[in-house]
Order: C-alpha cells, then structure tokens, then sequence
C-alpha cells in the first residue's frame, strides 16, 4: 500500500510539470488559436534566464538567497516579455488572420530560433537554479498504516507554487474584461476586431503571460534536474497531455498532464516488468492516441459541432 | 420618437477594389446620413460585402476615400473604426462559438471599460460597480432582442436565427453611431426576416441609430430603408429612395436580366 502510494505520488508531481508546460499551450492557443510549437523553447529560454541572472547575482556578491531569486525572476520575466513582445511584433502581426497551419509553422520556426538564441546568449552548459527548496523527504502517515509514506518537501512546495499560478489565471480568464476579450480573440479574429478589441495588445498579453508560465515551469524543473537543453524536449512531453485535457481548458491541462503523469509511473512499476520495461517513453503517445480515435476533442475541451 | 433624418455622416469617395485582375469595386460613391437607414443591394457578387469591408477597414480599397464625421481616411482601421463607433454584424456568423449570450455580447462593452485588470481580478470596489453597469446594458440589450431565456447558452449551440441577434446584439453593445449590417436577413424563414426588420426599425426608432445594411432581397429592404444605392459587378447603377431604385431601368434589368 505504502510504495503503491509513493509510486501514486510520485506520478503526480511529474505529472504537474507536464501540467505547467501544458498550460502555456492552451492559454495561447484559446487566445489565439495558435498551436504554439515553441512553448518547450520558451521554458528552456525562461529557465536559461533565470539561471544565468542568478549566478551573476550571485557573483556580484547578493547574499540573501531570497532575493536573489526574486531579482533573477523578475528579470527572467522581464526578457520573457521581451520575447514576446518580438513576437508579436515581428511574427504574428504579420500573419493576422492567416490558417492555423501558417502560425504553426511559424512557431516551429520561433522554437529553434529560441534555442539557437538561447544558447549563444546564455551558453550550452548544464546550469542549476537554487531557490532553496527544502530536499530532505518528510515521512507522512505513519500512523494510518506501516511504514507510512515517503514525501518529497520539494515536490509539495512545486505542486503548491503551481496551484497558486492555475488559480490566479482561472481568475483572470473568467473574471476581468481582458480575459473576456482574450476568450473572444480565441474564437474569432476578425469579430473581434469588429468590436474593437485590440488584437495586437490581447496577443502581447497572452504571450507574456505564457512566458511567465513558461518560467515557472522552467525553474520548478530547473530547481529539481538542473537547466539543459533536453528542457526544450518536454513541449513534446507535454503534447499528449493537451490532446487528453483538451486544447481549450485550463483545467483540462491540469488534470490531463497529472493523467499523464500518474500512468506512467505506475504502468512503468506494475506493467514494466512484463514487457521488458521502458514503458514510461511511450505510455503518454499511446494513451493520447487512443484517445484521438475516442474522444477527440479532449476530456475537456470544447466538442466540435459542425453545422452542414 | 425617431429623429429626423440630419447630415452626412459618412461619405464614400470613388472607392476602387480589385482582387488580382477581378474588380470588385470601381469608383463607388455614396453618402449616408445620420439617423437613416440606408442599404446597398445588389444581386450576388455585385461588391455589397467587399463595399462593407472597406468601411469597416477588414479590406484596403486601392483608391479612393471615406469621410466619417468630417475626418477622411485612405483606408480604415478596424480597431480605430470601432473606437469611433461605427458596429458591424457579419454575413456568415462570425460569433465567439464556446462563450455564452452574456458574455458574447459583453465583450461588445469590453472598449468601455476602464478598470484595472487587478482590482478586475479581484472584483474590488470601482470596478465592482463598472461591471455591475455594464451587465445591466447588456441585459437591457438581452431583454430588446428577446433573447432572455438562452443567456447562458453556449452560442454554438443556439439555432441560426438566434444566432443572428445574438451576433446584433454584440454589436448593439458597443453603443454605435453606425451600425453596418452584412445581410441580417440572410438564411432566414419569413418569420424571423419579420422579427430582424422589427429589431432594425426599433434600434433605428429609439436609440438614433444609422443603419448600413446589405441585402440582396429586395422586398424587405424596400420597406424599411429611406435610401438605397443599387451595386451589380462591382459598379453602382441605382442611387435613391426605394421607389426611384424600383423604377430604375437598369435595376431592373440587373435583377430581371435584359430582353434579347
């Protein structure tokens, strides 16, 4: 029972990265009904930055590990706007009201440009961002049965940092005309445009906040495995959770990456062993595609009426 | 009491627009005058949509000028035409499909409003009561176009007619001077055109409002506009009140065909 739950949690912490990443899929593409391939790059980008300011606050000699990190947040973001701000400027504004394919394309484009960039700027090593997570596991429910469970402090606190960011964006969706206006962008340009919503400024917007997302993301993974390029590698990681969760919904996202997270870890323990293991690589890929073929449009996402 | 018919408000100045080697406009001029209810028809690919595009800034015409208020502009901007107040509806339904009734036509008072994202987010004191204001316009605007019980409804989901008003309704949100409506009536059964001509009349009657609207019906324009200029490829043929346009030779033989 004890290592079952374990193996249970386990799978939800990793499942919840996923869920970040996951979530800068969606928030752009219900504002703009862009897929944006670059997402991965972008929590590389985010997380190079951040990793990199840090040091070099630290070098420079900010003792407080505190704000050390909220200093190197901040400017990570800062460059995170910055980003998205050329992209909006330089990519997107000339592609208004183009086939989803060509913004796509686009943003595959943007994503090895980003890592390219990346690298020149920040360079290729491994970095690590310490943001002074506690590491040693506490032991829980020691007296519900034997031997308890182990729990990782690190894990808790990103699963808490990451509920904190999902709230205050359900938020911001639902509740301030921007949001409404970002909702409404989603659906229809030129509508939009119709009733004089800024397109230019809602997708500055989305893109910033999306960077920002991008960042958490990145320093949650980059304060548990260190900051390298495979990070860049975990858009398609999170691919299958958007097409479980549904491309539309924050809470899809959420409960699609966690899914997916869980699957894995207990199929790679419990199945693992029949079939050789190594189930963990492809478990995510077969889950999403039997759910195209039953369900396509996700567990939450908006289902597809056409009318004829 | 409907207002009387006052002075041009918008002036269009010899309007050419082709795509590659089709010209969809050449050289359209017409005028249109605050409060009336003016219409542009024509009979299928005649320019009525591209003639609307370009007053609403979707499409850049390649010559000419439009005059709004006294300002003139080479080409509009659809953002800055909204600002200045000028609505449109859309022939094919250009609704935001997953949100409901209120919040569709919501996002038409998005413009007016003022508060900080943050106190937004919140729900705190000023912006509390913006929003409070708004959603009462906007149910006064539910309550107009008889809408009230599908409020809540996902728009995707409403039959097209509904669909329609809801899609007047956004537009009648952003309080417009002119309100540009890209064939209202298209699709529709006998029942709902008599319902839309209603709603136009009413909008027209009690807040003032200028009307554009396209058609290619000629029955039902006929009755409700004041003006009506006549389009057939891409070229203006008729220009004046329903009767001077009904009697107009070359109309008729637009929408009849000639004899041979």
């Amino acid at each position: 029972m004890g290592f079952f739950l374990e193996t249970l949690l386990g799978g939800l912490m990793a499942g919840m990265l996923y869920s970040l990443v996951a979530l800068g899929f969606v928030l752009i593409f219900k504002a703009s009904g862009v897929f944006n391939f670059a997402q991965g790059a972008m929590v590389l980008f985010a997380a190079l930055a951040m990793a990199r300011f840090s040091e070099w606050l630290n070098a420079s000699g900010v003792g407080n590990l505190w704000l050390v990190n909220l200093i190197a947040f901040a400017l990570a973001a800062l460059v995170m706007f910055a980003v998205a701000w050329l992209i909006e400027r330089l990519v997107l504004r000339k592609l208004v009201n183009q086939e989803g394919t060509t913004l796509l394309m686009a943003t595959l484009g943007i994503t090895y440009f980003l890592e390219g960039l990346g690298q020149s700027i920040f360079g290729s090593d491994i970095y690590k961002i310490d943001i002074g997570m506690p590491k040693e596991p506490v032991m829980a429910f020691q007296n519900v049965f034997e031997g308890g469970i182990l729990i990782n402090q690190e894990d808790l606190i990103a699963a808490l940092i990451a509920a904190v960011l999902v709230a205050a964006l359900s938020v911001f969706f639902q509740k301030t005309s921007t949001g409404r206006a970002l909702r409404a962008v989603a659906d229809d340009h030129q509508a939009a445009q119709s009733i004089g919503i800024p397109l230019n400024r809602i997708w500055v917007i989305v893109w910033c906040v999306a960077g920002v997302v991008a960042l958490v993301a990145g320093m949650i993974w980059g304060s548990k495995l260190g900051v390298q390029f495979s990070l860049a590698t975990v858009a398609l990681r999170a691919l299958p959770v958007v097409i479980l969760g549904g491309l539309t919904s924050v809470p899809g996202a959420i409960i699609g990456g966690l899914i997916i997270g869980v699957g894995e870890k207990l199929s790679e323990v419990y199945l693992g062993p029949y079939v050789g293991g190594g189930i963990e690589i492809w478990f995510a890929y077969v889950l999403a595609l039997l759910f195209l073929l039953v369900r396509p449009q996700g567990l939450f996402g908006e289902k597809i009426i056409d009318r004829v | 009491m409907s207002k009387p018919i006052g002075d041009v408000i918008l002036n269009v100045q010899n309007i050419s627009l082709s795509f590659g080697g089709v010209k969809a406009l050449a050289d359209i001029s017409f005028d249109v005058r605050e409060h009336e209810i003016r219409a542009i028809i024509g009979p299928n690919g005649a320019g009525k949509s591209s003639m609307l595009n370009c007053i609403n800034g979707v499409y850049t015409p390649q010559q000419g000028q439009i005059m709004f208020r006294g300002q003139t502009f080479s080409h509009m901007d659809s953002h800055q035409v909204a600002v200045m107040g000028v609505a449109r509806t859309f022939q094919n339904l250009a609704l935001f499909k997953g949100m409901s009734v209120l919040d569709n036509i919501m996002t038409g008072r998005n413009l007016r409003m003022k508060s900080n994202l943050f106190l937004q987010a919140i729900r705190w004191g000023p912006a509390e009561r913006e929003e409070m204001e708004h959603r009462q316009r906007v149910e006064e605007i539910i309550d107009f176009l008889e809408i009230q019980p599908y409020r809540k409804t996902p728009v995707g989901q409403l039959p097209y007619g509904l669909q329609k008003r809801v899609d007047l309704g956004r537009a009648l949100a952003l309080e417009p001077e002119v309100l540009l409506l890209d064939e209202p009536m298209a699709g529709m059964n006998v029942e709902e055109k008599q319902d839309m001509c209603r709603f136009i009349l009413d909008v027209n009657d009690e807040f003032g409002t200028t009307v554009v609207l396209i058609e290619h019906d000629m029955g039902v324009v006929m009755d409700i506009s004041d003006r009506v200029v006549v389009l057939d490829y891409g070229k203006k043929i008729g220009d004046g009140t329903p009767d001077e346009v009904r009697n107009n030779p070359e109309v008729i033989s637009a929408y009849l065909g000639t004899g041979h």
